[in-house]
């Protein structure tokens, strides 16, 4: 057979760079496969499927040598319009690839493009929403749909040209994680019923891996690193050599002392053999004890019976009530439109609750100003360019205190120590525009740090960013907490981070407070995990497969020890 | 939330109609609107517009800061005609009857009255127009129309992306204002005009570079789908001529010809009273 993507001794070197981004890719992809690709940020990965859709090196210049060959054609004569009829990529920004008004005219896209006639596209539209379940919703605008409605309108919109191949580009990204389980388990009935080739680019991949999947490729600078089955790979040490997160079963399975094997199917915890492992785990259950934590009791922030509504009637918050202790890191979880956001904004003073009210060190902050509030409670936003607005790092990070009127003397002096506290000192002088998404995340986290805030507000601290990122973002904003017991907040929907470091989830749902309680607690209930959106952690099933009775506690215990380890390991690499 | 002009469905025979059919109606209305200063025909068109106004449905809260806007502006003008050339209505009516005497060279004549009352007409002719072809065309279908009018479509794509567009960045705005505000730059009235200008930057620069970001996606994806291939494309939302459309066209085109007739008769496009 042939294979429907070949690529053979491939390398791909942008314009703007000196070092090849790919080299030497040897792939092979067979029709009706579905193949995963994982890497952690800067492997090349995105290049890599960049290739298959024609940006490269259509919209993207640069050299190429070797060979590339889908559907037996070299995509050079065919160009980037060409390829659109064999490969259909969604993107990973279901916002910003909605190109229509509605959902039928962004479905339509395609199709208007090629010349149909309209009643054959009515015809078209109206059969390819009916597959991916939007049918109802075919007059609405983008504003109006859900993160996961958008993908599946994305989808759609790839679909209605009749594509061989189906690429996606991090589709988990923008999800949260019950809507992205939802998406996997689409994309798989999408392979079975039409037979298509499956290519998934993601770095979350134990969320990727909900369904099967056929092979796995990792790609590590620029090469491939494996070509593997996903037994083999998880039984393996590759993804912890390349940086990427293994499920959190394996490293669980890992950690206790477990050699785990390719032959009992690890892929899938509910199914995975575990008769080997049981008896090591439980052992190692009993052998590590949580050690007692000390509560912290003085109350930070206070949110009292607060009711928000933008339309009268429409209730979009309601009794949210919940502290928030000095110097706790907490995260405030929900699905997209909950309410989180809304919270933040009361929180920050953005907008004025109906009633209730918001005290901080037991002061009610209802009549001061957002300027006011900013000196205490700081907000730092998910994207780092929404926030920068100066060209010199020193300057971005002084702005708050200079419009403040200190002193420039003091000015001074504060902005280097925070520049040194969150490593930044090195650059002081440099353009920002210089700096990767992750440095100039600390720039904007920097920039509040200098007001000495008492709390900081994260919107989704770690978002699109790969393990090794992840883990740096984090470690630092503990090292924040617990060097200057500055309490913070984070709204996110990523479990790991929740699960790893914060105390507490408040958990909102529908504008109510579902619940306030432990990470390990939240994640280990599958009904409220449900209603949050969220999922239950493979943790979780991991414990209970092995007989451990006390499963949230054994999460606990897990997070706990491998967080100390990889801590040590940090240490050790500096 | 009812977003000042815009786009509103609902189902009255001019929302039917399509785009082009609007299109072509309101370029003939405002063309014979801008060529005559015949009173009567000015009056019959006012009457008109007001009418098909009405019959559009269009509520007042769409269009009512717009159009408090443009009256302020209408004033402006008037006031300026005045006193830039006092003497235009007597230039074209052959005569001068006055009123009052105000001051130095400004005498108040019938017939400078009259010729700004002309004026004031035309622009309120017009504006129902517009208001009417604005909140009753589906952008999609009036970047359509644009195309069917011989206008290549990247522009009226343009159109209707930038109309896609707007709330995102509009949303964009409002968070990175609030986000900056609590950082400490004033934006309310507290801080002096001047200070709020400079602190604009804070809140533009982070919206460019985030509308930036968009821009990209957005032009990669519709590459990946196919636009631009061809000289030609089709629209979803595109609506096929009717019976309606054929009618008010012609009665449209039938119309200009008449009301250009009547003005133009008597040889200038002025109507004498006096």
């Amino acid at each position: 057979m042939t294979p429907i993507i070949e690529f053979k001794d491939f390398s791909f070197k942008y314009r703007s760079q000196t070092e090849p981004t790919l080299k030497g890719i040897n792939l092979a992809i067979y029709s009706g496969e579905k193949v995963l690709i994982v890497g952690p940020s800067g492997s090349g990965k995105s290049t890599l499927a960049h290739c298959l859709n024609g940006l490269v090196p259509f919209a993207y210049k640069g050299d190429i040598t070797g060979s590339l060959c889908i559907n037996g054609k070299d995509p050079m004569k065919l160009g980037i319009f060409g390829l659109s009829k064999m490969v259909g990529t969604v993107l990973q920004d279901t916002d910003g690839q909605f190109i229509g008004l509605t959902v039928a005219e962004d479905i339509a896209f395609a199709l208007e493009n090629d010349n149909v006639l309209q009643e054959e596209m009515f015809e078209r539209v109206d059969k390819i929403a009916d597959m991916v379940d939007v049918k109802s919703l075919l007059r609405q605008a983008p504003s109006a749909l859900s993160g996961g409605q958008k993908q599946r309108v994305s989808m759609a919109g790839v679909m209605v040209d009749d594509v061989d191949i189906l690429l996606f580009d991090e589709p988990l990204a923008n999800l949260d994680p019950a809507t992205g389980k939802k998406a996997i388990a689409l994309i798989d009935d999408i392979k079975k019923n039409d037979n298509k080739t499956i290519i998934i680019i993601e770095h979350r991949l134990e969320d990727a891996l909900y369904r099967k999947v056929d092979r796995i490729v990792v790609v590590g600078e620029g090469r491939i690193v494996a070509d593997l089955t996903p037994n083999e790979l998880l039984a393996g040490d590759i993804l912890e050599k390349e940086g990427i997160r293994e499920p959190l079963y394996i490293t669980a399975l890992k950690h206790a002392g477990c050699n785990v094997q390719a032959k009992d199917e690890p892929e899938d915890i509910t199914l995975m053999n575990l008769v080997p492992y049981r008896e090591i785990v439980k052992r190692w259950c009993k052998e590590h004890p949580l050690p007692r934590k000390e509560k912290k009791k003085d109350v930070a922030l206070e949110i009292l019976d607060l009711n928000f509504a933008y339309v009268e009637g429409k209730p979009v918050l309601e009794n949210i009530h919940f502290a928030v202790n000095k110097g706790e890191m907490i995260s405030i979880v929900g699905k997209n439109g909950a309410g989180k956001s809304t919270l933040s904004n009361l929180i920050c003073g953005f907008m004025s609750p109906e009633n209730g009210s918001i005290r901080l060190n037991g002061e009610d902050m209802a009549d001061k100003s957002i300027k006011e509030r900013g000196e205490r409670i700081g907000l730092v936003m998910q994207n780092p360019n929404q926030m920068i607005s100066k060209a010199m790092i020193y300057d971005e990070v002084a702005l708050g205190l200079r419009v403040r009127g200190v002193p420039e003397e003091e000015v001074k002096e504060r902005v280097y120590k925070t520049l040194k506290t969150c490593g930044l000192y090195p650059f002081r002088n440099w353009p920002i525009s210089a700096l990767s998404f992750g440095q100039k995340k600390r720039v904007t986290i920097a920039s509040i740090l200098v007001m000495n805030p008492d709390v900081i507000i994260l919107d989704e601290p770690t978002a699109g960013q790969d393990y090794r990122h992840y883990t740096e973002i984090m470690e630092f904003l503990k090292q924040v907490n617990e060097q200057y017991g500055i309490t913070i907040i984070m709204i996110t929907h990523d479990m790991h981070l929740m699960l790893e470091y914060t105390d507490r989830a408040v958990v909102i749902c529908d504008g109510h407070l579902l619940i306030d309680a432990a990470p390990s607690e939240v994640l280990t209930d599958a009904e409220i995990a449900d209603k949050a959106c969220l999922k239950k952690t493979s943790l979780y099933d991991l414990a209970v497969r092995c007989g451990i009775d006390t499963p949230s506690e054994f999460v606990e215990q897990f997070i706990y020890y491998d967080r100390l380890s990889r801590r040590k390991e940090k240490v050790a690499d500096v | 939330m009812s977003r000042i002009l815009s786009y509103e469905e609902k189902d009255t025979w001019i929302h039917r109609l399509s785009g082009v059919t609007k299109l072509i109606f309101f370029l003939l209305w405002s063309l014979t609107s801008m060529l005559s200063y015949d009173t009567r025909v000015l009056l019959v068109m006012l009457v008109l517009s007001l009418v098909i106004f009405a019959m559009s449905k269009t509520k007042w809260q769409q269009v009512g800061t717009v159009f408090k806007f443009i009256m302020f502006f209408l004033v402006i003008n008037l006031l300026a005609i005045f006193f830039f050339s006092p003497n235009q209505g007597e230039k074209i009516y052959g005569s001068a009857t006055p009123i009052v005497h105000l001051f130095g060279p400004y005498t108040l004549t019938y017939e400078q009255l009259f010729y700004e009352f002309n004026v004031m007409i035309k622009y309120l002719t017009v504006i129902p127009a517009v208001f009417m072809f604005i909140v009753t065309t589906n952008p999609s279908e009036f970047a359509a129309s644009l195309n069917r009018v011989g206008i290549s479509y990247n522009i009226g794509y343009a159109v209707a992306i930038a109309l896609r567009y707007i709330p995102d960045v509009q949303d964009d705005y409002t968070a990175i204002k609030h986000a900056q505000e609590a950082r400490g730059i004033e934006m309310s009235s507290k801080a002096p005009l001047m200070q709020r200008i400079k602190n604009m930057a804070a809140i533009i620069f982070p919206l460019i570079f985030s509308s930036m970001d968009r821009i990209d996606v957005v032009s990669n994806a519709m590459e990946l789908r196919g636009f631009g291939k061809y000289k030609k494309r089709t629209w979803y939302s595109g609506k096929k001529l009717q019976r309606n459309d054929y009618l008010t066209i012609g009665v449209s085109v039938l119309f200009v010809v008449v009301a250009l007739i009547v003005t133009f008769y008597d040889g200038n496009r002025f109507y004498n009273p006096f």
